[in-house]
């Protein structure tokens, strides 16, 4: 840790980013299942397609702690397995293994080639895998290319060789590809200009003359090197390569996509030319010319197939027509769907077609078929010129809706997240996280909560209001349930489950008296416990019944496949065991306790055991007792534990522990409900009965009942307070408690049957409810609606749960230029397509903007006010203005005609809207023209802040335009945020971080008194505190600066700023520097900081988004021994746990600035994925245990977050 | 002298192998073009970054990233007149 600051933070991820840099696909598990591997920011995920369900599941996420920058597939000749190769800003080639059997990705090589970052000269950028998996090269923008030889050895282990050069300076690659040559000498082709002469020619001759060439490297195996084995110009402006089949499935060759055509090329063949296809439509412009953006080249039992992605979505089904000798005669193109803007496309054999989205969801799609014999028109390239210098003529299609694939799953995907708002506005029992996200037409506004998902499969109403459920099944081997019982309060109904649920009667349940208990008992034998004793009911139906001693009746009970244990109103404890004959044998004693017992536990018979060897028994003096069943002390006491209220409930079961001593062994825990709504998990020593490790959780205001039930097939606990809880283990071995999105349950068991092997049941109120959990791998839940651009800010009414949103799409027609063209197009060319799935229609220089207004309770969009005159939304704040009595206005600031690179505009409007009807509906007041477009609003004192370009202006609403009455310039650049507290203002430039400004009132000026040393990007900032101001920029990095003290009292004391304005300034910046308390690098870009609470009664954290959907938390520490004891741990597990892709840890997070203040968590929560030997070693070096030490990280999270 | 010679080599060798590596006759040109080319291949370099720039303009990434390898080749103009 560099610098010693006196604040702390812990950086917890609570959401990982869900962009798709690049997704490649492989036999990875080395089975015949063909898997997904994505890089997700710094994370990698595999991904398991499930062709029977037409679902994705994600297997294993894992970080790297670097910027995963390519990523490719290979298979050794005669393998059946694919490894991954990792390019990363590591400056090292990575080439993993994932090894189904730990579910873990193991590193086979790890080669340096470079220095590590983003560099230009680098290699890491481009990377391409020789089909036959002989050989890599990797490639950085400029440059350097590298070969590594891949190889095995006489063990059968990959090796790879030391790297072949095949530099070339002032040469810039646009694209890499290998070819598929067969068991030839690998080649790979590249796309290239070189820049070295027009770099010296001052006439810019060169410049203009400048070619781009397709390049073919050699790699001879033979004599161990790299030529340049081919070069030929090609259209200038090329921009992608594709792989044609080789050997003996093709041509061989690439196909070059440049803007507007589509060429096949190769050494010594014909070149062949088809242009791309472009939309007809009435507000198509039919000279727009299209480039493919991205593709996937398909092979399937001698044939092949291309499916290119235009910039509007369209895909092209692109064939080759070719022969052995002659090689291809022509190129084939038509339309064949549309999907999302991918940033790649994966074609899997069975059948399917993954889209990793540019923005917004994932789609998975199924291929119904492949555009063989459809009416689209193909086009062929014999019509046209292969020379890219002769202009060809256009060629069109109409986009429909799509023929060939059909959508089977969209996977949730926040990026790009744009703005955020935590709020509770549902009065749950914790906030929801509200955010803007996506791009274009398939914005949508999302609503984040946390909870898992369920599926309801029943819900039927009963006759009466049950209090209790179960299920049991007949014998020991039954696979499902047979009965449901129901308990009411004068009576026991049991319904048979079949292909229907009906009552059935003669099942030797005593139906006049309600239940307390039901077990399948032995090999064949149920078991009812009722208040006035119990009924063993033999296969036969003969029933014995115990009956409960004279004048008492039996209040809680607790049973297993062996053991029953009754607790009897008097306080007694009466115990039986099944004898070798099936027989219930009572123990003589009875154990007698100090108060009423509430609740008892007995917990399952461990595997091999003929009993439980504890009874747990919760007494109303707020205690549970630990009481011992081995033969020679039965009923003794081992211990006791005192609690905060009366347990309700109570559970011993064993759970799988990542703590335990060896992996993957079970730990006997004792769960405890209170009731008082708190929920504990303890320890259980299976030797002593102590009781060790509490952990406790408030649930919510009603008393806990627990139920053992099976999630995912690991037995879990289900928690039933205000909210059902679920407790299970999540990927890495955790504990989690997460709440199901599901109503109040009254009561929960397990249900089994054909339909639904493993689901639960409850009672809620009078209904009785079966459900099952899809998903623990997801725990916040989204709910989107859609919007119509890209967003751009949004905010919350300040009373009112309503948000307005303004969104804005460069490029893009408006609504009324859309219809003027529509209304003048002859009839048949006027049928609108879904934005949504087509995008909207592009114009240069055009711009399409709205303001929505969203109630995210109904979950619609209630008023859309459109943008006219090409003006664009780029800001947007409520201000209530002191002269119109309070009065909460909406004020949007916008740009006419705004180009964005160089920045310009014609000008600027703020818009003025008064809010209606709860601030649902809006009504336009007046707008008022200023130089340059507002990117930053804000209300202050009673009238309206505004950034301009440099300038701070403060206005004031009048009757026809808004009023100005003060201005400063204050920022260097242009201001893009701002926020206050009293009389100070923080401002935050584009480029030069924050400036802390004042405003005095009585001289009326805004005066600058506190900037920043270093140029700072500013994307979104927060005040932490009045001195103190957390943000992110562009470059990723999250930042916290404070004030110095004196500075800040000074720029208060003097209320009319004169001291203030004379002051020096220092080195050409304000008169005062802002100190730098923290920094850190998340990779993502932060859109968004806010201060917040994410769980009840948990502490105020910094929570900050991300452009990529990452959603972060930055726990401030409030003890230093915490703090030394997280230091020490994050630097054992950065040595001890180095990132995979050869990153270092700590300069990864300071990679633009050196890391200070911040603890990474997550790297500190991968503690418990390492092995028990380094768990045990590193917590020896924390002189604490390594349960101590998972407790404390697993709190760490716990207390502030999911 | 022979010190003086391999200090030469080795700046040579450098400049070899680390492109921007400055030297004594570094242009005013030169440098910049350096710089804008290195921040050009950071834009494509870093996916958020890239990102950024693309949801901003409504344009794809990979549009966005072949203008900026595009915008490598020249990136401040035409070099100025060499004066002898």
């Amino acid at each position: 840790m560099s610098g010693n600051s006196n604040m702390f933070m812990y950086s917890l991820t609570v959401l990982q980013p869900s962009a798709i840099t690049q997704a490649i696909l492989g036999a990875f598990s080395g089975k015949k299942q063909q898997e997904i591997i994505v890089a997700q920011g710094s994370r990698l995920s595999l991904l398991r397609p499930d062709a029977a369900q037409g679902k994705v599941h994600s297997v294993l996420t894992i970080d790297v702690f670097g910027i995963i920058r390519c990523l490719a597939a290979f298979r050794l000749a005669g393998s059946s397995k694919d490894y991954v190769i990792v390019g990363s800003d590591s400056g090292r080639i990575t080439i993993l293994e994932y090894q189904p059997q730990v579910n873990k990705f193991h590193r086979l090589h790890l080669e340096t080639f470079g220095k590590s970052g983003v560099r230009r000269v680098i290699p890491g950028q481009f990377l391409a895998c020789d089909p036959k998996g002989r050989a890599c090269l990797i490639s950085s923008v400029e440059k350097n290319k590298l070969v590594y030889v891949l190889n095995r050895n006489a063990q059968a282990e990959l090796t790879i060789s030391s790297p072949l050069e095949a530099h070339k300076p002032h040469c810039l690659v646009f694209a890499l590809v290998a070819l598929d040559v067969g068991y030839d000498n690998p080649v790979f082709a590249a796309l290239e200009v070189d820049y070295g002469e027009s770099d010296q020619d001052a006439t810019g001759v060169a410049y203009e003359n400048i070619e781009k060439m397709l390049v073919y490297y050699e790699l001879d195996l033979g004599l161990n090197h790299v030529v340049r084995k081919w070069s030929d110009t090609v259209d200038r402006s090329a921009n992608i390569l594709f792989q044609v089949p080789g050997g003996t499935d093709g041509p061989s060759g690439v196909l070059v996509c440049a803007e507007d055509s589509i060429y096949y090329r190769h050494m010594g063949r014909s070149t062949h030319r088809v242009p791309i296809p472009r939309r007809r439509g009435a507000c198509e412009d039919p000279n727009r010319r299209r480039t493919i953006i991205s593709g996937v080249m398909h092979k399937m039992r001698g044939a092949f197939f291309f499916l290119l992605q235009t910039e509007d979505g369209d895909l092209l089904k692109v064939t080759l027509d070719y022969d052995d000798e002659s090689g291809v005669s022509r190129i084939k193109v038509k339309y064949f769907d549309t999907v999302p803007i991918a940033s790649s496309l994966c074609i899997l054999k069975s059948g399917f077609l993954f889209v990793a989205s540019e923005g917004g969801n994932h789609h998975f799609y199924q291929f119904e078929k492949l555009g063989d014999d459809d009416e689209e028109i193909e086009f062929s390239s014999d019509n046209f010129s292969p020379d890219p210098l002769d202009r060809t003529v256009p060629i069109y299609f109409h986009p429909r809706a799509p023929e060939n694939l059909s959508l089977v799953e969209a996977i949730d995907s926040m990026n790009p997240l744009v703005d955020c708002k935590i709020a509770n506005l549902t009065d749950d029992d914790a906030p929801q996280i509200y955010t803007v996200c996506g791009s274009g037409p398939r914005s949508t506004f999302r609503t984040l909560k946390h909870g898992l998902e369920t599926t309801e499969i029943v819900s039927s109403e009963l006759p009466g209001v049950p209090s209790a459920v179960w299920t049991t099944k007949l014998t020991n081997g039954d696979e499902f349930d047979a009965y449901i019982v129901l308990s009411f309060t004068n009576g026991t109904l049991v319904l048979s489950i079949g292909e229907t649920v009906e009552e059935v009667t003669d099942t030797g349940f005593l139906s006049s008296a309600p239940t307390l208990a039901v077990q399948q008992l032995g090999e064949d034998a149920l078991l009812q416990v009722h208040p006035k004793g119990i009924r063993h009911i033999r296969a036969d139906r003969r029933v014995n019944e115990w009956p409960a001693p004279q004048h008492r009746s039996i209040v809680a009970a607790s049973t297993n496949s062996r053991q029953v244990a009754v607790a009897l109103s008097s306080g007694e404890i009466v115990y039986f065991e099944m004898d070798s004959d099936g027989q219930l044998a009572e123990y003589e004693e009875k154990k007698e306790m100090s108060g009423t017992v509430t609740c008892l536990s007995l917990g399952e018979v461990p595997e091999g055991r003929v009993r439980s060897s504890f009874l747990a028994v919760g007494c109303d003096d707020a205690t549970v007792r630990i009481l011992s069943l081995d033969p020679d002390s039965t009923l003794e006491s081992k211990s006791v534990q005192a609690l905060t209220s009366a347990p309700s409930s109570l559970c011993i079961m064993s759970m799988p522990d990542s703590a335990s001593e060896t992996s993957r062994s079970l730990t006997l825990y004792l769960h405890i409900g209170l009731y008082s709504g708190v929920y504990l998990r303890t320890v259980l020593d299976t030797v002593t009965g102590e009781l060790t490790d509490t952990r406790t959780r408030f649930l919510g205001p009603k008393p806990v009942k627990i139920f053992k039930v099976i999630a995912q097939g690991l037995p879990s606990v289900l928690a039933l307070s205000s909210r059902p809880w679920l407790g299970y283990s999540d990927a890495r071995g955790q504990f989690m408690l997460t709440p199901l999105t599901y109503p109040m349950l009254e009561w929960g068991w397990t249900f089994s049957s054909e339909q639904c092997p493993e689901g639960m049941v409850g009672i809620q109120g009078q209904n009785l409810r079966i459900f099952t959990i899809e998903k623990l791998t997801d725990n916040l839940q989204q709910e989107s609606i859609p919007l119509s651009y890209t967003p751009r800010k949004m905010l919350k009414h300040p009373d009112q749960p309503v948000f307005y949103v303004a969104e804005a799409d460069a490029n893009t027609l408006s609504v009324a230029t859309k219809q003027k063209l529509m209304n003048s197009a002859q009839n048949g060319d006027t049928n609108e397509l879904a934005p949504a799935e087509f995008g909207n229609p592009r114009g240069e220089g055009h711009w399409a903007s709205c303001i929505s207004v969203v109630d995210p309770i109904s979950k619609e969009v209630t008023q859309r006010i459109e943008l006219e005159e090409n003006e664009a939304a780029f800001s947007i704040a409520a201000v209530s203005f002191s002269s119109q009595d309070d009065e909460w206005f909406l004020v949007v600031g916008t740009g006419k005609d705004t180009c964005l690179s160089p920045r310009k505009s014609a000008n600027g409007y703020i818009h003025i809207y008064r809010f209606l009807n709860d601030g649902k509906e809006l009504e336009f007041i007046h707008k008022t023209k200023v130089d340059e477009p507002p990117l930053a609003l804000l209300g202050f004192q009673g009238r309206l802040l505004a950034g301009i370009g440099k300038d701070l202006k403060i206005y004031d609403l009048g009757m026809k335009q808004l009023l100005r009455k003060a201005q400063g310039q204050v920022a260097p650049n242009v201001i893009n945020g701002l926020q206050t507290q009293g009389s100070r203002i923080i401002v935050s430039d584009v480029q030069e971080s924050v400036t802390y400004v004042v405003y005095k009132y009585q001289d009326n000026r805004l005066i600058p008194f506190a900037d920043d040393m270093i140029p700072r990007f500013t994307t979104c900032t927060t005040m932490v505190d009045y001195e103190t101001v957390a943000g992110g920029d562009r470059f990723g990095n999250f930042w916290i600066v404070r004030c110095p003290q004196k500075a800040s009292d000074e720029s208060d004391e003097d209320p009319a700023g004169g001291h203030l304005i004379h002051e020096r300034s220092y080195l050409q910046g304000a008169p005062n520097r802002l100190n730098l308390m923290c920094h850190f690098y998340p990779q993502d870009i932060p859109t968004s900081v806010q201060k917040a609470q994410l769980v009840t009664g948990g502490r105020d954290t910094l929570v900050w988004t991300g452009l990529q959907g990452t959603i972060g938390l930055m726990v401030p520490f409030v003890s230093r021994e915490d703090v030394d004891f997280f230091q020490t741990l994050e630097q054992h597990m950065r040595t001890e746990d180095a990132p995979i892709a050869g990153r270092d840890h700590l300069i990864y997070r300071s990679y633009y600035v050196p890391v200070k203040g911040v603890i990474d968590g997550d790297l500190c929560e991968n503690y418990s994925l390492l092995s028990r030997d380094k768990k045990a070693m590193i917590a020896a070096e924390l002189d604490r245990s390594v349960r101590e030490v998972e407790r404390k990280i697993a709190d760490m999270r716990s207390r502030v977050a999911y | 002298m022979a010190d003086k010679l391999r200090a030469t080599q080795q700046l040579e060798q450098l400049q070899a192998r680390y492109v921007g590596t400055g030297h004594a006759d570094t242009t005013k040109f030169e440098w910049v073009s350096n710089v804008h080319r290195d921040t050009y291949a950071s834009y494509i370099g870093h996916p958020p970054l890239l990102e950024y720039m693309s949801v901003a303009t409504g344009e794809p990434m990979a549009k966005m990233r072949t203008k900026f390898i595009e915008k490598m080749i020249q990136p401040v103009g035409k070099p100025p007149e060499k004066e002898d």
